[in-house]
């Protein structure tokens, strides 16, 4: 199979997926046995049976569910996803708003995690079963398994109350794209990016060391390379492959990171918005986010295989 | 065996003479090697066990889950309809009782003192009874969760891997679909559905996280359904059922094994993040995660300029040093079991 009818395969593939997607989100949230027309009723006793048939009949919620799904999942091809009762606000338009905080929050994370795992994962690898390596499959060991909620904690109780380098809260929220912004992304970058950089030192780690095995290796080092050069060029260039492979993974667990973390620092982006949310029964707002979040990880997964056959010309498309 | 062997002195065409059958007895073996020993082969299990009791990381993990099981266990007597099933308490305080209402000298976020080695919490209960007791809550729903999902999972992935074809093809897109989410964030929609509690929350991380475990038995069962012994034992008439449960899934083990164990680290940290996002436990319940949520407010104000410490370092030191040791096991398994091949043992948690 040619690289480009792998690529329109790959590509058609995702569409029942997508379909399965807008199930699942749909599902879950319409399995709550009360609605929100029910709770406005709680709130407001006088209300008539023909108010609450008006109410339903306004966002949707009567008829049978698949009905509604129909009705829903139209809407959102048209990329109507529906308002927020409280406040009116259409969905789609908080996600906007919200998407360039926890966008910047996961680039800030990946960046720190490449950063600390790339150059340690090599030494590691070069320093295989010395001390180095084993400090550092420590560390990386420790960083898997580090709660993300508490670490961003500790980070607030060190960073903020104990040395004073960061206020609680920043004082004054700037726009993001302001350099001041930078500075308090720090604490909540480094919480999100610390996992992922354990799983890259990992990865790094056993796949230099495997290549390091290979033959090509050898014959750059019979060739007379300096040992430098075999490894950065020769042995990080495939080694990197395999981080690559390791990037969907990793995006889901920067989105699902995001949540928790965002919570701690009080980060105006997607994943507080979700919690909001879910503590508020915003149903449209909740099966917003989720199908976005689910759309999202897809393209990631997506654009990861593709890159990983591009890179790899040896892998077999099947 | 006969001690004496009785050898033909005619073989084919050859005729070999000049020792005497009945009296060639048999000399000392030139290797170790008897018969008993041979047939004492070790099992795959036994060989993994020896080697993963060499590795020192992979027992401090076990002795470290082991310690945190039974100090829960432990830490309060535990009734069974009225009949006191373990009678011992390690715990000083009831951990949901509020010391202050009892004794005077006692008042909210006190610093530990070797009456109370932890300190107290807001709510003036002691936190070293929590954090003893809260055990129970993640370690227990931990391996409740993995014991579930994996089961389901091995099962679901060895159909799938087995049949191929069009059942393969309809369960991995099911696979596929739940893959899409992270699954915090599906555990968070179904506990906020649900409500938080203890079955609740076994539900929430049970109902999709199987996927990863069908995944990855259906990969194992790809390849050894190649093997001849598995033609072997369907060529001798044995049901579906049978090679599914008796020749394949044994064999899909190693990698199952090594991911569950990682697994259990990732469930108990899922859980303590739904707890500390409010949404786990109901509020005051000495969960490791949900103690931290009640100090979450108070930590970033700081109650009247100091700042209780103990209250956010020690919950989370308990999942962090329970979570660290079961994937310490975890990779002790993994290299016990040669199961680095299969890549499971490179991802972790999350």
């Amino acid at each position: 199979m040619s690289l480009r009818r792998f690529i329109l395969k790959r590509v058609l593939s995702i569409i029942p997926i997508l379909f399965g997607v807008s199930v699942i989100t749909f599902a879950l949230v319409h399995l709550t046995p009360g609605d929100p027309i029910d709770q406005m009723i709680g709130l407001n006793p006088d209300m008539t049976r023909a108010d609450e048939a008006q109410l339903r009949a306004r966002y949707g919620l009567d008829g049978p569910v698949w009905q509604q799904y129909m009705t829903w999942i139209g809407n959102v091809i048209t990329g109507d996803l529906g308002q927020v009762y409280s406040s009116g606000r259409d969905v789609s338009w908080i996600i906007q708003a919200r998407l360039p905080e926890t966008v910047a929050l996961g680039l800030f994370g990946w960046a720190f995690g490449l950063l600390i795992a790339i150059p340690t994962g090599i030494y590691a690898a070069v320093k295989k079963d010395q001390f180095a390596d084993t400090a550092s499959r420590f560390l990386a060991l420790s960083g898997i398994s580090i709660p993300n909620f508490w670490l961003g904690l500790m980070l607030i109780l060190i960073g903020s109350l104990w040395i004073g380098l960061w206020p609680v809260l920043p004082p004054s929220r700037q726009p993001l794209y302001h350099p001041e912004m930078l500075w308090y992304l720090i604490l909540p970058g480094i919480t999100i990016g610390t996992a992922s950089a354990a799983s890259i030192m990992r990865v790094m780690r056993t796949s230099m060391a495997e290549e390091m095995n290979k033959e090509y290796v050898m014959a750059a080092r019979a060739k007379g390379l300096p040992e430098r050069t075999v490894v950065l060029k020769h042995v990080l260039r495939n080694s990197l492959i395999s981080v690559v492979t390791l990037a969907a993974t990793l995006t889901a667990s920067i989105v699902a990171g995001s949540v928790v973390v965002e919570f701690v620092f009080n980060w105006p982006g997607l994943g507080r918005e979700f919690i909001n949310a879910i503590n508020q029964r915003e149903i449209n707002l909740i099966m917003g986010i989720t199908l976005f979040t689910g759309v999202f990880i897809i393209l990631a997964n997506l654009l990861a295989d593709i890159l990983y056959a591009v890179l790899d010309p040896r892998i077999r498309y099947d | 065996m006969t001690k004496n062997r009785s050898t033909s002195t005619e073989r084919g065409r050859i005729q070999i003479s000049g020792f005497d059958s009945d009296h060639v007895t048999e000399r000392d073996p030139l290797s170790g090697w008897t018969e008993e020993s041979g047939r004492a082969t070790q099992s795959r299990w036994e060989r993994a066990w020896s080697r993963f009791k060499r590795n020192r990381s992979a027992i401090i993990g076990l002795a470290v889950v082991s310690i945190l099981a039974l100090l829960a266990v432990f830490s309060r007597p535990i009734t069974v309809y009225g009949l006191t099933v373990q009678p011992f308490s390690i715990a000083p305080y009831d951990p949901t009782t509020i010391l202050y209402l009892s004794d005077p000298t006692v008042s909210i976020y006190d610093s530990p003192s070797t009456s109370h080695p932890m300190g107290v919490d807001g709510s003036g209960r002691d936190l070293f009874s929590r954090i003893l007791y809260g055990g129970r809550y993640s370690i227990s729903i931990g391996f409740v969760v993995v014991a579930l999902t994996a089961s389901f999972g091995m099962v679901y992935g060895a159909i799938s891997g087995y049949y191929g074809g069009w059942v393969d093809e309809i369960m991995m897109r099911i696979v596929d679909t739940i893959f899409a989410f992270p699954g915090l964030i599906l555990a968070l929609i179904i506990v906020a559905i649900l409500g938080g509690g203890y079955w609740q929350l076994v539900l929430a991380f049970s109902l999709f996280g199987w996927a990863t475990y069908g995944r990855l038995i259906r990969g194992e069962v790809l390849s050894i359904k190649e093997n001849e012994y598995v033609l072997a034992a369907k060529a001798l008439g044995a049901r579906d059922r049978s090679v599914i449960f008796r020749h394949i899934i044994p064999n899909a083990m190693p990698p199952l094994i090594v991911y569950a164990t990682l697994n259990i680290g990732t469930v108990v940290i899922g859980v303590a993040a739904l707890g500390f996002l409010g949404l786990g436990m109901p509020p005051g319940t000495a969960e490791w995660g949900t103690m931290l949520d009640q100090t979450r407010e108070t930590l970033i104000q700081g109650p009247d300029g100091s700042i209780p410490w103990w209250a956010t370092i020690y919950p989370g030191a308990a999942i962090f040093i329970f979570v660290m040791a079961m994937n310490m096991i975890g990779d002790g398994i993994n290299d016990a079991l040669d199961a680095q091949q299969t890549g499971v043992g490179q991802e972790g948690g999350d």
